[in-house]
């Protein structure tokens, strides 16, 4: 009896440790490989850090910098070289500012339009609630053409704004929101206005605080998905560098003169994403209670 | 002042009617409670005197000012809601200030930072920190105005709530069902509080209950609605005793009052279950209902006395009261009737003889009305 439902479970968590192998192993082979020379990642050897060897490195002297200046380890070399060789500060500042603007103007739009589509009666509701559904449908690739081609006649291709204005209102955010005003109790909506606020201030004052964990797990998908976009960015960013955003960035590695070169790549990836990761472990919890608040589960 | 008066108040959400022409006069400085099962409509009542919302038709009055089209905040009346709707994410001092800042800051005294640069501020900082201070004595809650509404318990919070209405001092409170959120002593508890309160603050109260103990125990007056009309408005002792129809006599008290089929001969003597009204009463129908409360029954051994036998079937026992469910044929319906437990306990099956304690009843008609 007890031997059997051993089996039953170790079937269950040698499933879900294979599903863990499947998507950490690409992380482990990157981290790997940026701490390798560029013979240890091509002959798969030297474990996950490699023999760390010092060397000098023959793509670097090729870009114009001394023998002496090419010559370290390789974990040191991949770091350095990678900075060297793309702003990638600046990548991470551009993706700061697309993400943190596009999560604040998200709010500022999602938060009274739910608000009003949750606990205010208003003729034809129901039918604009059914159109944020249905928006929801609408893949982004459907429309990137008519958008592109809006933007471009604005003028606004190769700007912050082209990164940012298509995002600012989310559909999903307004669901989202709106499910979670659901819940909030009418009264305190009846408490506020009998103290004196608006409609407006219900809004910021009381609303906002009270949906504070909602906006959190809204900020976790919609700062992932904006951090992590590669299709927009590489639309509307045709040619200006200084716009790149972190995804953008990393195809500069790809291609050219020296494009077998992994380490440096691995190393910018690395630098990338370490972000994401770092504010994943941080709101772990929050995360988690995020997505099965939203019904996601 | 604190007088406020509907007149012919309709509503109704989509086509469910929620109430129907009623009217209500609430005198100044009393304790009206507003009691009825519930989806009565006297929620929505109380909502509609707040002004959350808005009546279809009819007017509400309040000092003698028509108020149909004045924003909530502006009745000057304060509400304390059943889940107390305090703001989770401010401490209790700060929810209690809230009504104040929104009604006597200005729009630039309220914006943050710049706010604390007007001068006229800080005058009006103080006086709502005295009031503030002032109301959390009165409820004694001072030392709990640093902490946040979850730290507290279920009847911290209730009297912060209170609080919260308190400091604005409106000229009435309205409450809605505030202390079914209760366990059932603090309830007790709570009512005697509150009854406390009214009569130290003087005020205008209107209560929503749907529980009659809390409307008996604590009104000046309350009004019995039942599916969106008014059916009697009276001192408790009078709804109780005097009844103006059957279905105000079977929604007040508890247990619930015994009908009876009754004839009545054309002298106007009333006979029901073989017992003999001793009063006469001036009707034409043939046919009536007898209304008798479980106290006003007993179990006799007098044989004597006109009485009717039935079986015990269960037993209540409350300790001060134990109340006897009997079946008296096996096709009617089970009736009520009071024993003192010093008569000693009667089981389960046991056949007894019921007769009324006093000689009175009520007597109404088939459709309801009642019979004098």
């Amino acid at each position: 009896m007890l031997a059997r439902h051993y089996i039953g479970e170790s079937w269950k968590h040698g499933l879900l440790i294979i599903g863990a192998l499947i998507v950490l192993i690409p992380f482990y082979m990157m981290v790997s490989m940026s701490l390798k020379s560029q013979q240890e990642i091509q002959s798969i050897s030297g474990g996950l850090v490699g023999a760390q060897e010092i060397q000098t490195f023959p793509v670097c002297t090729k870009h114009g910098y001394t023998e002496e200046v090419c010559t370290m380890r390789p974990y040191k070399y991949n770091f350095w070289f990678a900075f060297k060789k793309a702003p990638i500060p600046r990548y991470l500042m551009n993706g700061l500012i697309v993400t943190v603007s596009i999560f604040l103007i998200q709010v500022l739009i999602a938060l009274p339009c739910s608000y009003a589509l949750a606990k205010l009666r208003f003729k034809g509701r129901e039918f604009v609630f059914s159109m944020v559904l249905f928006c929801l449908l609408i893949p982004v690739h459907a429309i990137a053409l008519p958008l592109y081609v809006m933007l471009a006649k604005a003028g606004l291709v190769d700007t912050y704004a082209a990164l940012i204005i298509p995002w600012t209102i989310s559909v999903f955010g307004i669901f989202l929101m709106r499910q979670f005003f659901m819940t909030v109790p009418d009264e305190l909506i009846d408490a506020a206005r009998m103290d004196g606020m608006g409609e407006y201030s219900i809004v910021w004052k009381v609303m906002l605080p009270v949906a504070i964990p909602a906006l959190l797990a809204f900020a976790i998908f919609s700062v992932v998905a904006h951090w992590n976009d590669y299709f927009w960015p590489r639309i509307v960013i045709t040619g200006n560098r200084d716009l790149f955003t972190p995804p953008l960035g990393i195809r500069e590695f790809r291609g050219g003169i020296d494009s077998d070169e992994f380490g440096p790549m691995m190393a910018s990836i690395v630098t990338v994403t370490i972000p994401l990761i770092v504010a994943f472990i941080v709101a772990q919890k929050r995360f988690v209670e995020g997505i099965t608040m939203t019904g996601m589960k | 002042m604190g007088t406020i008066s509907l007149k012919n108040i309709n509503k109704s959400f989509g086509s469910t009617e929620v109430l129907k022409q009623l009217s209500l006069d609430i005198q100044d400085g009393e304790f009206l409670t507003l009691v009825g099962p519930s989806g009565c409509g006297k929620s929505t009542l109380l909502k509609i005197i707040a002004g959350l919302e808005q009546q279809n038709s009819g007017d509400v009055i309040i000092d003698d000012k028509n108020v149909n089209s004045t924003r909530a905040s502006k009745r000057d009346l304060a509400m304390v809601f059943q889940s107390y709707a305090l703001y989770p994410h401010l401490t209790v001092r700060k929810n209690l200030e809230t009504p104040l800042k929104l009604r006597d800051y200005s729009f630039v005294e309220r914006l943050p930072l710049v706010g604390n640069f007007v001068p006229s501020r800080k005058e009006k900082k103080k006086s709502i920190d005295d009031l503030v201070f002032k109301t959390s004595e009165t409820l004694k809650i001072t030392e709990l105005l640093d902490r946040k509404p979850g730290q507290l318990s279920g009847g911290q919070r209730q009297r912060a709530a209170l609080g919260r209405a308190m400091v604005r001092e409106p000229v009435a409170f309205l409450m809605d069902e505030p202390l079914s959120n209760l366990d059932a002593a603090l309830r007790v508890h709570m009512r005697s509080e509150l009854s406390e309160l009214h009569n130290s603050l003087k005020t205008t109260f209107i209560y929503v209950t749907h529980d009659q103990a809390e409307a008996l125990t604590m009104s000046t007056r309350m009004a019995v609605m039942i599916d969106g009309e008014l059916l009697q408005l009276d001192t408790p002792s009078e709804v109780y005793n005097n009844p103006s129809s059957l279905r105000v006599a079977e929604f007040v008290g508890s247990p619930k009052i015994n009908t009876f089929a009754a004839q009545i001969s054309s002298d106007g003597s009333v006979e029901f279950m073989g017992i003999k009204l001793e009063r006469k009463f001036n009707t034409n129908s043939q046919k009536a209902l007898v209304a008798v409360r479980p106290e006003h029954l007993e179990i006799t051994k007098d044989s004597n006395k006109p009485a009717f036998e039935a079986t015990v079937s269960y037993r209540e026992n409350l300790g001060s009261d134990i109340f006897y469910h009997v079946q008296v044929d096996q096709s009617e319906s089970k009736i009520i009737v009071r024993g003192s437990p010093q008569a000693g306990l009667i089981s389960n099956g046991e056949t007894v003889r019921i007769s009324l304690s006093h000689a009175e009843a009520m007597l109404f008609e088939t459709s309801g009305e009642r019979i004098r």
